[in-house]
């Protein structure tokens, strides 16, 4: 059926076209032949298409703007006329012998245009004589185009100030009537068009008649462009004749438009010097009006005009925006009291943003905001709308984006409040925009106080909430999650180590409740924060120590906090990174010079090792950490000592792959010969761990001969005969240079015998430290001796 | 004429928050044509942010990163020159030169670039080179004091390399440019 009648419509449009073509041809032969009465004949017959009631007000636009054009040539005709001699004043009577209406009125505005250029009669005369007689179109849809035509034509004639129709006195207010006349007419006939027609096709009718609404719109537009329309004049008389036929019209769709269209035709000084005005038509409004956008709207242009320009904010103060705009909030939300959540927040979010603009200096303000959002909100539990969230993001997003600075919205009482009705998804999406904010601007949060402030903020990150597991959170997401809070501890930061001590406590309190999943995220960095502070302590013995044995803040201390922090991670199935940390805490322990710390750390690890580590991959890593870590201790006694060197000896030897043991063993060599250190220098225990590496090298041989039939790589023994040259160049006596001979003597042999199997690598290998030797022997001087007898 | 961006140690999140801000800027996609890194990144955004800058990205693991896939050690040809990467808390004692040497000549490579130390070096050794770029970052380190945030940029043109290496101190950018040139005998020996 809407094909049907489209279809039907279109042949209708193309009818009324054919019709004015064929008219306007002849009216074009009369306005050639200068025949006025023949011209005035078909002209009048042409607009009789306009009558039509067939077609829709888009299709009507099409046939309305043919009529228009050829309508500019009749003007241009009956000026000739009056040039020419004819009285504009008898031509003003003449076209009123058009039959019928709607045409007869066409062509009395398209003369009163030549009237008024004419200036045979004062222009407000003329103009008020047309817009009365427009009444006699009550039909919407053609009154509208007929009044738009009249505002066309008339809108270069007003009799403004300065125009050359301005008359003798006060003729602006004439001018600016009317077009309010005009306006209201338009207007008027804009809200009844819903009510024509069968009411099934409302809605098509409403979408037809939004399409209409800049005919309506363009009279505020041309009231905006009248040099007449001062501050006063707009006070005092548009503004509140417009108010008064937007509230009374009772149409939400008007009601909507006209708000928007006011606020954004005329200059923004004006809205602020008639706020109370404006204001007060918010409430009055129909309850289905979105009032919200209009408002946000308007605080969003007196936002931008505040920040314009310092010079404005005077004016701002002057008529207490703030405080009107808040009050015109409060009462809008009373009548409108269906209005979602969504709506309510909207309208905090643009009076917070208006009023960071116009007073940055007034925190109380944004705080009464976000307390009067918070009173809307309360009662309604979390909120879960979608749109509600996101304003409220928004809405405590703007102080942080305001002031760069989180300081600034941890001042705002208010503001956790807010943040409490997010629900658990959005409320970590704000504490993620917390933690960014922090992060982008660098923000050094310096006491445990202000720690303690912010972790109340962000918890739904630090912590499962009320017993909810985030299981339905995606791994890569609650990394992501995870490690912003742990870049957040970087960030809290006091040069003042009392001070430092107390922000660490505060940090361990709250990342210790997080749970397994969080900890191995969270406790790293705490424990790197602690090491930093250790160190920083540590340039200060114990007896500068300014706060005494007694004092909180002692290495001591910070190391006795540290174990109980790390102790929680072996818990939780992250051993080895607990592990790490260990080493970690030994080595500072070891620089503080306390012996019994360094040697618990070290026993944690050593357990650690042996009861929770057990993939062959990760071993191999922590025994390259715990030999590297020792290597460097020069803490412990002898005993102590001795007893660590030997487990480590030991458990390298127990690894699972052959050369893996190879390598961890020669490793250990290095735990008896430490340079700068001459009570580590064990010559012979060296010699040992070497010709045990060489040992399992041969045993790794082996096996591979077994298992392939073919004699394994030579690599180990090349990396073993490197560690003799090392041992030998460092003066250990043990390694001579008949046992470096030997072993060289030994890989030769390897690489030649037929089961070899060939290794590039190795080959590679060999040849570069045959070239070292080489290179060492040239060297001449200690190094060219001691070198000298090795014949390669 | 090929830029390589050597860098490592970063160790984000655990000791710093991420990249200077400073060395960011410089740092701009399209200019540089491989990137090594010796590993200790920790975590995936660095490396997305790596790749960003340069899609040919290597990288050795460091004991603290959790990508089990990068390798222990990896080699690589840049122009003339032979390339070694390795993070380097395998070779005991730590940052010790003369064992590092022997990592090179394992490796058999012109260039070793290693970290772990998080201290800046550059050795002429034996012939080749052995860098350290130490920490991209300046995170806290257990060997090294006072770590200054630091990278290097080598400029690799036909036998010669210029090592540039970019130290951030006290909020400003210092650069240090250090000239090497491969000389013929270890030319000829490959």
């Amino acid at each position: 059926m809407m094909l049907d009648g489209t279809e039907d419509e279109e042949k209708f449009l193309a009818a009324g076209i054919a019709g004015l073509q064929q008219n306007s041809f002849y009216m074009h032969r009369a306005l050639d032949s200068n025949n006025l009465r023949d011209a005035l004949k078909y002209s009048a017959q042409m607009l009789s298409e306009l009558r039509t009631s067939k077609l829709s007000p888009h299709k009507y636009y099409e046939l309305y703007m043919r009529a228009f054009d050829q309508l500019r040539k009749l003007e241009m005709f009956f000026e000739e006329e009056t040039r020419r001699g004819c009285s504009i004043i008898d031509l003003y009577e003449l076209v009123q012998h058009a039959g019928n209406i709607l045409p007869r009125l066409y062509l009395l505005c398209t003369v009163g245009s030549v009237y008024i250029k004419s200036k045979e009669a004062p222009a407000k005369d003329v103009l008020k004589d047309l817009v009365e007689m427009c009444r006699g179109i009550q039909n919407p849809v053609r009154g509208l185009f007929l009044r738009s035509y009249l505002s066309q034509v008339s809108r270069d004639k007003l009799p403004d100030i300065g125009s050359e129709y301005e008359g003798d006195a006060d003729t602006v207010s004439d001018a600016v009537e009317f077009v309010l006349q005009n306006f209201t007419e338009m207007n008027k006939l804009w809200v009844r068009m819903q009510h024509q027609g069968p009411s099934r096709e409302k809605e098509k009718r409403e979408k037809e008649r939004s399409e209409l609404r800049d005919l309506v719109g363009k009279n505020l537009h041309v009231l905006s462009q009248i040099e007449g329309v001062d501050l006063d004049m707009y006070k005092e008389v548009v503004l509140p004749r417009v108010l008064e036929q937007v509230v009374n019209c009772k149409d939400e769709l008007a009601q909507f438009y006209l708000m928007d269209c006011i606020i954004q035709v005329f200059p923004d000084e004006y809205h602020l010097q008639t706020l109370d005005v404006l204001l007060s038509a918010y409430p009055q409004l129909q309850p289905s009006v979105d009032i919200k956008t209009v408002l946000s709207q308007l605080m969003e242009r007196l936002s931008n005009y505040a920040a314009s320009s310092t010079e404005v904010l005077p004016e701002f103060l002057q008529v207490e925006a703030f405080s009107k705009l808040s009050n015109a909030i409060g009462k809008v939300i009373e009548a409108q009291p269906d209005m979602p959540t969504a709506g309510v927040v909207t309208l905090y979010s643009s009076l917070l943003t208006f009023t960071l603009h116009v007073h940055p200096d007034r925190l109380d303000y944004a705080d009464q905001v976000l307390g009067a959002c918070v009173k809307n909100l309360s009662g309604k539990g979390k909120i879960e709308d979608k749109k509600a969230t996101k304003q409220i993001v928004a809405l405590l997003s703007a102080p942080l984006e305001k002031y760069n600075d989180i300081m600034t919205a941890l001042k705002l009482s208010n503001y956790p409040r807010v943040m409490e009705y997010l629900d658990i998804p959005t409320n970590k999406v704000m504490a993620t925009v917390i933690i960014q904010s922090i992060m982008k601007n660098g923000t050094r949060i310096s006491t445990s106080d202000k720690v303690e402030a912010l972790f109340e903020l962000i918890k739904g990150l630090i912590k499962d909430s009320d017993g909810t597991p985030n299981d339905e959170l995606d791994e890569d997401d609650f990394k992501e999650e995870q490690n912003s809070v742990a870049r957040l501890i970087q960030m809290l930061y006091n040069d003042d180590p009392e001070e430092m001590f107390k922000i660490i406590e505060t940090v361990r309190k709250h990342v210790l409740t997080g749970g397994s999943k969080r900890l191995p995220f969270t406790v790293p960095p705490l424990i790197f924060s602690s090491l930093k502070l250790v160190r920083q302590l540590q340039g200060h013995g114990q007896e500068e120590n300014p706060f005494g044995d007694d004092a909180s803040t002692s290495p001591k201390k910070i190391f006795q906090l540290l174990n109980q922090t790390i102790e929680t991670l072996s818990g939780v199935l992250a051993p080895e990174l607990a592990l790490q940390l260990c080493l970690q805490c030994a080595e500072a322990a070891n620089d503080c010079e306390l012996e019994p710390v360094a040697y618990e750390f070290f026993t944690q690890a050593y357990i650690l090792y042996e009861e929770e580590i057990s993939d062959s991959r990760a071993q191999v890593t922590a025994i390259h950490l715990i030999i590297g870590t020792l290597q460097r201790m020069h803490v412990f006694g002898v005993e102590n000592r001795d007893t660590l060197t030997h487990k480590a000896t030991g458990y390298s030897a127990k690894l699972l792959k052959k050369p893996d043991q190879c390598r961890a063993v020669y490793a250990c060599s290095h735990l008896f010969w430490v340079d700068d250190h001459d009570n580590m220098k064990d010559g012979e225990r060296v010699l040992l761990c070497l010709k045990r590496a060489l040992r399992i090298a041969n045993a790794a041989q082996q096996m591979a001969n077994a298992a392939r039939g073919s004699t394994g790589s030579v690599m180990l023994f090349i990396e073993i005969l490197n560690k003799y040259l090392y041992f030998f160049e460092k003066g250990n006596p043990q390694v001579t240079v008949a046992s470096i001979q030997g072993l060289i003597e030994l890989i030769m042999n390897e690489m030649q015998s037929d089961s070899a199997t060939p290794d590039p690598s190795a080959d590679a290998f060999l040849a570069t430290t045959m070239r070292y030797i080489q290179f060492q022997k040239q060297k001449g001087g200690t190094v060219g001796e001691k070198y000298e007898p090795i014949k390669v | 004429m090929v830029l390589v961006l050597a860098l490592g140690d970063l160790h984000v999140p655990h000791r710093a928050p991420d990249i200077p801000a400073k060395f960011k800027s410089m740092l701009v996609p399209g200019k540089i044509q491989h990137i090594i890194c010796t590993g200790n990144l920790c975590i995936k955004e660095v490396h997305d942010y790596l790749k960003t800058l340069c899609p040919d990205l290597h990288i050795t693991r460091g004991e603290y990163d959790d990508e089990t896939r990068y390798p222990e050690t990896k080699t690589l040809t840049i122009g003339q020159f032979k390339l070694g990467l390795c993070h380097g808390h395998q070779v005991i004692p730590w940052g010790d030169l003369d064992s590092l040497a022997m990592l090179q000549r394992q490796l058999d490579v012109d260039i070793l670039v290693t970290g772990h130390t998080h201290q800046f070096t550059a050795y002429k050794h034996e012939g080749g080179v052995v860098i350290n770029p130490g920490s991209a970052t300046g995170a806290y380190s257990s060997i090294t004091y006072d770590v200054n945030p630091s990278f290097v940029l080598m400029d690799i043109d036909g036998l010669r390399v210029v090592v540039y290496v970019y130290e951030l101190i006290d909020g400003e950018v210092k650069v240090d440019k250090i000239d090497f040139k491969k000389t013929s005998s270890s030319q000829s020996a490959h």
